[in-house]
């Protein structure tokens, strides 16, 4: 009898035992985090983390998780499988997720992926051979403004024509790291898993990348344009009404 | 072309999004020069009480979709209960179409931290968690780096103020799962299980995080107390209509010549929000669009001149919902646009209650048998069956919401589908789609 895959990683095996001790002093400061008799709390945010060091779950990594937290694999098993940003497999150096719900779909989501795949050679939450590109099409990334919206590692690549895309990649496969419509400058998916397991951003010119897009700044611009706002209000206005018998 | 009519252009009233036009909003210098952390200061020397009660007065509804009055719900929290009790903001948007709550976050982040010290003062919690949904990598680093600006000016930790109130605030970034929006399924995840909805009662005010007295309250919504602490209930009031008080953000995408976030006084119209975002584009006709997101029901261009508020939606037989507009053509096909909304369903159905996750995976299948031009009369039959079996039958509103493109398409634009059964419309998917299907 052959194998049946699940797609689950095993999880009655791998410990993370030899992961580094940086990475337990952060799962520790995480769980800090949280309430003490609630540790459970940090295990999304610890699943992030066991990405940012091997790029994806892995048996290793659930059994990180479940050793910090007192759980059983299952119990982790269980809930990294639940989610998509979790994923199962080494993940490329840059996950580049396409809309492709309606309405990004409607402007063209589906035919940027589709160029993407053709090109890349590779289809949904596939890596390219050379370990660079993750492609995965992507449910409502909530920039519908931007439509058809990309992003890189989480990071918005606005209003993208197939030909665009196609060039976006093919420059982060020759190492450049093109700088996203908003958002900040790129990092690894490594990197980026650090800061969604909660630690700051440690590059401050990353922090004030990303300024508002016309989109977002639509109404607000037109109602400076013609001298529109919203009724004065008086900033000492009491919070408690006067008693009517005082008046 | 004309610019928009002077009476149009009147119902703009940015609010929420009166800090955007600063490029360095989210630093506190800049906030604070901006009116920032007064009304915090404001709250902090009158009784918590006092400052659910003002919410109250204000009329200040869910700005997440529900629209439930958020006042109300700071009241329900039980007092001296010797419980902790805790504030969780629900930043996990993704609902298809609503695209504010990211802007907020990312250019303003300081306006949420703000509203979150004030409302957890109000409902007398000492830790406060802000879910945000894990792609919004951007967000997230707005909202830590303001959070540790908040931390460094006294703003939070201990004796805040130099008062007797304490706050923590930790943002937790979720991993992608559109079903963790719901508040229940939000707090299982934020406990470190499967996003997976719970069965109410108890609701999350007496059994909500580690079953303790809880608020979930949406960005947009905890975004508005600032504003309303400073200006006052009256003020607020002076926007919006008398059940549906104050500015909203309409989020516009689609077919328009200028997409956007217009934050507008509630009960604007569909036709005067395109006057504001530049009409439509040219060669292209208004269809078919949603009013709050792609789980609220479809309406047409019969309905330019509905109010958008909770009422008058509602009354026009649909939901008001994030008040995301999602604005389509002649050019798109409603009957695809659905099969497109139902495959997101069909994938973010946590998998709990039956008729939602076997619901939309077998009308996916029938969408794409009548979208490859072989399906038959008794398809719709079984779509509407399907729609009926899965309305208000799960635990939560996302099979709700499944349903309301599906019936709404079906009542406005039966012709369309009528026109692939019949051959009029050429398919619009290939047969090698139909693999599995039956």
């Amino acid at each position: 009898m052959g194998e049946i895959s699940l797609g689950l990683p095993s999880v009655l095996s791998g410990s993370g035992d030899d992961f580094p001790e940086e990475l337990r002093q952060a799962a520790r400061e995480i769980i800090d985090r949280y309430p003490p008799d609630r540790s459970r709390s940090a295990l999304l945010p610890l699943l992030h983390l066991v990405q940012s060091h091997e790029g994806y779950v892995s048996a290793d990594g659930i059994g990180f998780c479940a050793s910090m937290l007192g759980l059983t694999r299952a119990e982790v098993a269980a809930v990294a499988t639940f989610y998509t940003m979790y994923k199962r497999k080494p993940t490329g150096d840059f996950l580049v997720s396409v809309c492709t719900n309606t309405m990004c779909d409607a402007l063209g989501g589906q035919r940027v992926f589709d160029e993407l795949s053709e090109h890349l050679g590779v289809g949904h939450d596939e890596t390219t051979p050379d370990g660079t590109i993750t492609l995965e099409h992507a449910e409502c990334l909530a920039a519908c403004d931007y439509g058809p919206v990309m992003t890189v590692n989480y990071e918005f690549f606005d209003k993208v024509t197939p030909e665009q895309a196609r060039d976006i990649v093919e420059r982060l496969r020759k190492g450049e790291r093109p700088q996203p419509t908003r958002g900040a400058r790129l990092c690894t998916f490594k990197e980026i898993s650090r800061q969604l397991a909660g630690f700051a951003e440690d590059r401050p010119e990353a922090l004030a990348d990303g300024v508002a897009g016309d989109a977002t700044l639509a109404g607000v611009r037109l109602a400076q344009a013609h001298g529109v706002t919203a009724p004065e209000y008086d900033p000492t206005t009491p919070i408690v009404p006067e008693k009517e018998s005082s008046s | 072309m004309s610019g928009p009519r002077p009476e149009v252009l009147a119902k703009l009233t940015p609010v929420l999004t009166r800090r955007w036009l600063e490029p360095d909003a989210w630093r506190i210098e800049t906030y604070e020069r901006l009116d920032g952390y007064r009304a915090l200061r404001k709250a902090l020397a009158v009784h918590p009480d006092d400052l659910i009660a003002l919410i109250k007065e204000s009329g200040l509804r869910g700005r997440g979709g529900a629209g439930f009055p958020t006042g109300m719900k700071w009241g329900f929290i039980p007092q001296n209960d010797n419980k902790p009790h805790y504030l969780v903001v629900n930043a996990d948007e993704g609902e298809p179409g609503t695209c504010k709550d990211l802007p907020l976050m990312t250019h303003d982040p300081h306006a949420v931290i703000e509203g979150v010290i004030i409302a957890a003062y109000a409902i007398r919690a000492n830790r406060a968690y802000i879910y945000l949904r894990g792609e919004a990598v951007n967000a997230a680093r707005r909202l830590r780096n303001a959070i540790a600006e908040a931390y460094a000016a006294g703003y939070l930790g201990k004796n805040i103020l130099g008062r007797s109130f304490s706050l923590d605030v930790v943002v937790h970034s979720g991993a992608g799962a559109y079903i963790c929006g719901e508040e229940t399924a939000l707090l299982d995840s934020l406990e470190g299980f499967r996003g997976q909805p719970r069965l109410r009662p108890p609701f999350p005010a007496t059994h909500g995080l580690y079953a303790c007295p809880t608020v979930v309250n949406n960005v947009g919504t905890i975004a508005s107390v600032p504003p309303i602490v400073l200006g006052g209930a009256a003020w607020w009031r002076s926007m919006g209509t008398e059940k549906s008080s104050g500015p909203m953000i309409y989020s516009l995408s689609g077919r328009i010549n200028n997409p956007g976030q217009y934050e507008c006084s509630m009960g604007i119209t569909l036709r005067e929000l395109l006057e504001l975002a530049g009409g439509m584009q040219p060669g292209h006709e208004l269809r078919f669009w949603t009013p709050g997101g792609s789980s609220t029901p479809l309406l047409t261009a019969e309905h330019l001149d509905v109010p958008l508020d909770f009422e008058s939606v509602a009354a026009a037989g649909s939901i008001l919902g994030t008040t995301a507009t999602q604005i389509f053509s002649q050019q798109d096909c409603p009957v695809y646009a659905t099969y497109r909304w139902l495959k997101f369903y069909e994938h973010e159905s946590c998998g709990k209650c039956t008729p939602c996750r076997e619901g939309n995976y077998w009308m996916v299948r029938t969408y794409r048998r009548i979208l490859s031009g072989q399906g038959t009369y008794e398809d719709l039959d079984t779509l509407l069956d399907t729609c009926d079996n899965i309305l208000g039958r799960a635990f939560c509103g996302l099979g709700d919401g499944a349903t309301s493109s599906v019936t709404s398409s079906l009542k406005y634009f039966k012709q369309d589908y009528l026109d692939y059964i019949e051959g009029r419309k050429p398919p619009l998917l290939s047969a090698k789609e139909l693999v599995g299907a039956h």
